[in-house]
């Protein structure tokens, strides 16, 4: 007989987190991320072009409406350029936040007949779109080439920023995936919420528009640091560092948040899903 | 067993309570929730919570213990609802007990379904990958089992074919193949064994005996009463969502038998289906009562003798009129196997025209030739070719031994009977050569 030994008691309130069961139980993490991209694109046509031809053309009918027809100028590089190095990231954090907040129902089967963290299955529909997110980088880097900007020192920053990026899109996951279980509205406050979220981000504007007494507030949006981060390490733009270290801790908040409020809910999801 | 091994697994008054009404339809906005919490705070103040919660909520499982010893095969047998699935469920941690606790000692692999996060796009190599991955396995260990699961499963062929291409019993064998192959400590497993054809069903209870006879320790649920006496050493029979019985399987099936039998009271000719337990309803509950007679229209009061006549007549409601409506009625033996449907639709003789309201269907059967036992009934109700009301074991019968062949001799195995005959010949000495088809027994 094992050493093992667990016992299953009732649980109320707040929870710690089992770290080691997400370490003993961390291969399915990779399987369930391989599921999603393995499934993403199965049947399309296009398949993985998807990833690339959004932020390629939300680039160019954003450089349109925003640029040539309302005025609204970068703060140095090529419009085209300046748009898409905030497009990537927020792409990635809006299919992510979608994603992720209704992944929890749609694998019910799972969630009602098995166990295992089930923490794992809003993060794996994340860990997959991080794929499209790479993919989107290395359209970016021609996108470079196209219009000559150099590639400065400061895209050693860019993986800090990812991983920001990945801090506020599992923070938000975490929360609206278990919160969705129980209240369906969610699913439909989402892609309004989303939809509205690229106004309060600098993804269309740069930053100095504005007004500086304001920029703090903005830096409580965690996507703020993220846009602003990829811009500094991708087009070597000046960084306002108050307002992305101001944001940068709003990520980790809300991460710890939703790590929490995820370990509470946890326990209801098989009795109400 | 030494008395001085802790058990491998141990259950201290576990119980589960659900809430019924909104919240036990699982889905609620947030809008109800805020409205559940106000009106709650009402009563409170009004001060008839207590009663009002009490009615609200139910206990799924009360005050269940029993212990499971390392390499033991454990059977858990009861009716629909008598807490058995929820029972499963707390074991393998997919939800909390309300109270009490289970302690387990050792790695635990549960198989409340075959074909868990399965998914329909991936291939059979994919999915056998997946499967084992979500089932508790390392990739290592899936690896090294590959050739094995997918020779049990016998589907080489497909393997690189999404499993949504599969027939189901390709599908189910697959699934059940990479279970078969874990290797958990305590193993949990629900009910796999409802599916698939019959050969390899076979093949899956060969299996788990080989899994038990390895000393792992299975704790097994399913209606199949042959396979719970042939796999289990002992058994637990639950109802209501209390223990009330724990020996050996064989006395274990028998109690669950007679409580079956018991369910049904004794001068019950007339059932009342509205007030089913259950129930499906679908549009509303339209079927309202069940008359059961015999031969010459006697009420049927007790049993009914193997041969005899069963005449059922069902009152039910359509609710608006319609030319198109069937009944049909199952009949399941105590091992939950379906012996046989009765179905208007294969009586298509209705005088033509719309109905509506309350109608009686009468359904005669001139010769009920089932072994004796007990059967349970399932009547449905379809309107337009889709299920309206359906209700599950609305009532029990009771076939008894009879003189069916008229010769003095009681049939007494098998599931059916029926009429046949018997002739002796001297062999003709060509006939085995001539016709392939002749099997000679030695």
């Amino acid at each position: 007989m094992s050493s093992f030994e667990l016992t299953i008691r009732p649980h109320k309130g707040w929870q710690p987190i089992n770290f080691r069961e997400i370490a003993l139980y961390r291969e399915l993490l990779a399987f369930l991320v391989w599921r999603d991209v393995k499934i993403r694109y199965r049947q399309t046509v296009l398949g993985g072009l998807w990833a690339v031809l959004q932020p390629l053309i939300a680039m160019y009918i954003f450089t349109f409406v925003f640029h040539r027809l309302a005025g609204v100028q970068s703060d140095g590089p090529p419009y085209p350029l300046f748009a898409f190095a905030g497009l990537a990231p927020w792409i990635f954090f809006s299919t992510s936040v979608q994603q992720s907040s209704n992944s929890l129902v749609a694998n019910q089967q799972l969630v009602s007949k098995i166990y295992f963290p089930r923490l794992f299955i809003p993060l794996g529909a994340i860990g997959a779109l991080l794929l499209d997110l790479l993919l989107s980088l290395c359209l970016f880097a021609l996108l470079l080439l196209f219009y000559r900007w150099p590639i400065s020192v400061e895209i050693l920053w860019l993986p800090v920023f990812i991983a920001a990026a990945l801090l506020a899109a599992s923070g938000v996951g975490m929360t609206l995936s278990a919160l969705n279980v129980k209240f369906r509205d969610i699913k439909y406050a989402v892609p309004f919420a989303i939809q509205m979220g690229i106004f309060v981000t600098p993804v269309i504007y740069p930053m100095r528009y504005i007004p500086d007494r304001w920029q703090w507030l903005m830096g409580l949006n965690p996507m703020v640091g993220v846009v602003l981060g990829f811009r500094h390490a991708l087009l070597g733009s000046a960084l306002a560092w108050p307002v992305v270290m101001v944001s940068l801790c709003s990520s980790l908040m809300l991460f710890i948040l939703g790590l929490l409020i995820f370990a509470r809910m946890e326990r209801m999801f098989a009795d109400v899903i | 067993m030494s008395s001085n091994t802790p058990p491998i697994l141990r259950l201290d008054r576990v119980s589960k309570r659900y809430r019924l009404g909104r919240a036990f339809e699982q889905v609620e906005t947030f809008r109800e929730f805020l409205q559940r919490r106000f009106t709650a705070r009402d009563r409170r103040d009004s001060g008839v919570t207590g009663r009002a919660a009490a009615q609200q909520s139910f206990w799924a499982l009360r005050d269940v213990s029993f212990d499971v010893a390392q390499g033991e095969v454990i059977g858990i047998v009861g009716r629909n609802g008598a807490g058995k699935s929820t029972l499963l469920k707390i074991v393998s941690r997919i939800t909390d007990p309300t109270e009490g606790s289970v302690t387990l000692r050792g790695r635990m692999a549960s198989l409340l379904e075959v074909g868990t996060g399965f998914h329909p796009e991936l291939t059979g190599r994919e999915n056998i990958y997946l499967n084992g991955a979500i089932l508790g396995m390392k990739k290592a260990e899936i690896a090294r089992k590959f050739d094995e699961i997918v020779a049990f499963a016998e589907v080489e062929k497909f393997l690189g074919t999404p499993v949504k291409h599969y027939s189901t019993g390709m599908y189910v064998r697959l699934a059940f193949s990479v279970a078969a192959h874990l290797e958990p400590e305590i193993l949990i497993v629900d009910e796999v064994l409802a599916v698939g054809d019959v050969a390899f069903q076979k093949k899956c209870l060969g299996k788990m005996s080989e899994v038990s006879h390895g000393g792992r320790t299975v704790l097994f649920v399913s209606h199949n009463m042959a396979a719970v006496e042939h796999l289990c050493q002992r058994a637990v029979v639950l109802e209501h969502g209390r223990l009330v019985f724990e020996g050996s399987a064989k006395d274990a099936v028998q109690c669950y038998l007679n409580n079956r039998s018991d369910a049904r009271g004794n001068d019950q000719h007339i059932v009342d289906l509205q007030q089913a337990q259950h129930r499906k309803v679908i549009v509303a509950p339209l079927l309202k009562r069940l008359e059961l007679f015999t031969d010459q229209g006697r009420p049927l009061t007790e049993g009914i003798p193997i041969g005899a006549r069963l005449t059922l007549r069902v009152h039910f409601e359509l609710p608006s009129a319609t030319t198109s409506f069937n009944m049909g009625i199952g009949f399941n033996n105590a091992f939950g196997q379906r012996v046989f449907t009765a179905h208007s639709y294969f009586e298509p003789h209705r005088p033509p025209g719309e109905y509506v309201g309350a109608q009686v269907f009468t359904c005669d059967i001139p010769s009920l030739t089932f072994v004796q036992g007990d059967y349970s009934l399932r009547i449905w109700l379809e309107i337009g070719n889709s299920l309206a009301d359906e209700i599950d074991d609305a009532t029990f019968i009771t076939v008894l031994e009879s003189d069916y062949y008229g010769t003095g001799k009681v049939p007494w195995n098998g599931t059916v009977v029926m009429r046949h005959r018997w002739a002796l010949g001297s062999p003709a000495p060509d006939l085995a050569k001539a016709s392939p088809r002749l099997v000679t027994l030695e």
